[in-house]
């Protein structure tokens, strides 16, 4: 559907921000107040304290500011435990990757077996499906206890959310493939193998290719909590850190890079998946 | 020279308040720059030594350098002869560091000052060690690592070694506390809304947060409001709250107070949130809070190692001691790095003189205090309370526990060799104006009318 001003919906879209930080800006606004306690004890406490208030929301304007010094140097190092934003994403994409990656290992295959034999998926469906809604996070300490290691545990929690989606969707996507194909496939006598990678692979993998979509977006989900558990680095690391010091103008931004980093993540697994459709 | 510049220049200072060579900011400072140039001293020896043995005749030594170079020279030397092994070996007397690199975990709270400042204040270089101090999220995390063997060594609370050790909460590993981190820094703060509320009797219903079951938070408050004849598990609610979560849960109205660490107390009231009610000090000054902990398996496996980090800590501890480094301290933990907090919440806390949250000054120097010596009857005490609350069931040899978890004879040792004053071993402990006596701990918990089991 072609619409006739495609410059309608992006300028309603900057509306809609601009009304948003308009509310944010009013909601607020704190007018100078008078400190209401003498300025020796005013010099101890924070500016709202001293004016007998307690601290507020940031203004957007604080927002705007802290983005900006994000954004100036994302990549600083002052230390173990004071690294820019951008070195946070990085860690954060990197630990969400390798879970994702070997889960897609392990799932599509799987999900192959399973959508291929309908024994081993009646055998299987009750794991499956008494697995599949425990939160990742009740994972973490069963992890940290049996692994050892944090590092390993956030990549094991990443690995063990992204999973179902994918495991499901294939096998979904593998016993939906058309009947009438894969009896083609079998009256020209193609080998099984060659079953499995010429027919029915390029038939699911649009189905596969939405289970990872889900997956990864699981995934980035989950790496923000499991990473505020386990501390260290990340962008859950960040927002904890900065929870600590009650900064809620850095959390905000935080909040921003996570929603766009994970919207790129989408993007491209959309794309991929465009690439993957066919048209019966 | 001072004495030679021109005294009618505004800028020249005729009384020094700094150091001797006036070269630093304070005295502190310029004993802590002197030791390290003692240690840079040191090293040159054990270079000089080498380079005699390698080459006998001077004059070889001179062609040699003037041909490939100093830098060169000392890489070559390096590749032949560990001169940093040497140097270390050295400095250490004893024997050679098993492990240099070694990693430390502890919670942003001003409890972990010793552990942090040796690391911005150079404590741990001092003795060979190269120590990355790392961030962790809560206790029960800070355990797990130290379990797993990702940290060498870890900040705790100090009942939590005990609890490990005895298999509460966990499965029992013997674990060490060689060092208390600091005694007193605590306080219940309550919510604003309560300010009118100073009598423990009215807090019937209300939700308290502490830090850890483990922890000392939990005992001081339970018996502080047990002693106001409040039954701490009946008449009120106490919730297992990780500092950073305190502050915000207040200003939520989730919890109407809660006895914490600090920076969480002063930054409650940074934020107008809440007011200290009262100082841990009011309940038992002198209190031990945190403790410096690692595994038996650590200190037997490397016992030279676990001496220098024990000596740096202790040495730490010593600076920390004195109010004339507090502000300093401050400035050097406070930022993102380490406890990520304003430095003026810091500085309030570790100086003493603090805003009340009710629009007072208070002054108390001893707010928080740091003595590193870890006294048995501190740990009877601990356990006391546990079998109190029972989180300790069955029968508990109290003298035989404290004595393999915190190591005093460790620490009085090393205390004499870095020159501290010794620890009084029959120091008494005075917990709201009852005398504890580490020689009856049965009888001590039987004394109590609220308890447990």
């Amino acid at each position: 559907m072609k619409s006739a001003r495609p410059w309608l919906a992006p300028l309603l879209s900057a509306l809609f921000l601009a009304l948003l930080v308009g509310v944010w800006y009013l909601a607020t606004y704190q007018p100078a107040a008078e400190a209401t306690v003498d300025s020796e004890y005013a010099a101890l406490v924070g500016q709202a304290a001293s004016t007998g208030a307690k601290s507020a929301m940031p203004t957007p304007g604080e927002v705007g500011a802290k983005l900006w010094e994000h954004l100036s140097d994302p990549f600083y190092d002052r230390g173990t435990n004071d690294k820019g934003i951008g070195i946070q994403l990085l860690y954060s994409i990197g630990r969400v990757l390798l879970g994702f990656g070997l889960a897609a290992l392990v799932a599509i295959p799987l999900g192959f077996v399973i959508g291929m034999s309908p024994l081993i998926y009646k055998a299987l469906d009750p794991f499956i499906q008494v697995l599949k809604p425990v939160s990742p996070l009740a994972w973490m300490p069963l992890a940290l206890y049996t692994i050892k290691d944090s590092g390993i545990s956030a990549i094991f929690v990443i690995f063990i959310c992204s999973l179902w989606p994918m495991l499901v969707n294939t096998a979904f996507g593998v016993a939906g493939v058309r009947r009438d194909w894969l009896n083609v496939a079998r009256t020209l006598e193609v080998s099984r193998l060659r079953t499995a990678f010429q027919v029915i692979l390029p038939a699911a993998a649009p189905t596969i290719m939405t289970g990872m979509r889900i997956s990864i977006g699981i995934a980035w989900l989950v790496i923000v909590a499991a990473e505020m558990l386990v501390g260290g680095t990340g962008i859950g690391y960040f927002v904890w850190n900065e929870w600590n010091n009650l900064s809620i103008a850095n959390i905000i931004s935080a909040i921003l890079f996570i929603g766009l980093i994970g919207m790129a993540l989408d993007t491209l697994l959309a794309r991929l998946a465009r690439a993957v459709t066919y048209r019966e | 020279m001072s004495a030679f510049r021109n005294p009618f220049d505004h800028r020249v200072r005729l009384h020094r308040s700094g150091c001797a060579c006036g070269r630093h900011a304070s005295q502190a400072e310029h004993d802590h720059a002197e030791a390290l140039e003692a240690r840079q001293l040191q090293d040159r020896v054990v270079e000089g030594a080498v380079m005699r043995a390698l080459f006998p005749q001077d004059e070889m030594r001179r062609g040699f350098l003037r041909a490939v170079g100093a830098g060169t020279a000392l890489a070559a030397v390096s590749t032949l002869f560990p001169l940093g092994l040497a140097k270390e070996a050295f400095a250490q007397g004893a024997g050679a560091l098993e492990k240099t690199k070694l990693k430390v975990g502890f919670i942003p709270i001003t409890c972990a000052t010793p552990i942090i400042m040796a690391h911005p204040l150079g404590f741990y270089s001092k003795y060979g060690l190269d120590v990355e101090v790392v961030k962790t999220a809560g206790w029960a995390v800070i355990r797990d690592k130290a379990l797993a063997k990702e940290y060498d060594a870890a900040h705790m609370l100090s009942p939590m070694p005990l609890a490990i050790s005895t298999g509460t909460g966990s499965n029992p590993i013997p674990w060490t506390a060689p060092a208390v981190e600091n005694i007193n820094g605590q306080a219940i703060t309550l919510a604003m809304k309560h300010k009118d509320k100073r009598d423990p009797k009215d807090w019937k219903g209300f939700k308290f947060a502490v830090p850890f079951d483990y922890s000392m938070h939990n005992y001081l408050l339970r018996y502080y409001l047990a002693e106001h004849g409040l039954d701490p598990d009946r008449d009120v609610q106490i919730r297992s709250v990780p500092p950073p979560e305190m502050v915000a849960n207040l200003r939520a109205d989730n919890i109407d107070g809660f006895l914490a660490p600090d920076p969480v107390n002063q930054r409650a009231v940074y934020d107008g949130v809440g007011f200290i009610h009262l100082l841990s000090k009011e309940i038992w000054d002198g209190h031990p809070c945190c403790v410096f902990s690692a595994s038996k398996e650590f200190v037997a496996q490397n016992p030279n190692t676990y001496h220098a980090l024990l000596k740096s800590i202790l040495d730490a501890t010593a600076y920390a001691r004195k109010a004339e480094n507090r502000k300093e301290i401050a400035a050097a933990i406070a930022p993102a790095n380490y406890l990520n907090q304003p430095v003026t919440v810091v500085e309030q806390v570790l100086t003493g003189t603090y805003a009340d949250g009710l629009g007072n000054v208070k002054k108390d120097p001893n707010r928080i205090d740091f003595d590193p010596f870890p006294y048995d009857s501190f740990a009877v005490w601990i356990l006391t309370q546990m079998k109190r609350w029972g989180q300790l069931k069955g029968e508990v040899d109290y003298a035989k526990v404290a004595k393999e978890v915190f190591l005093a004879t460790d620490a009085a040792r090393l205390m004499k060799e870095l020159g501290m004053p010794a620890a009084d071993p029959a120091r008494p402990i005075v917990v709201m104006g009852k005398t504890f006596d580490p020689k009856q701990p049965a009888a001590y918990v039987d004394s109590f009318a609220i308890k447990r089991g």
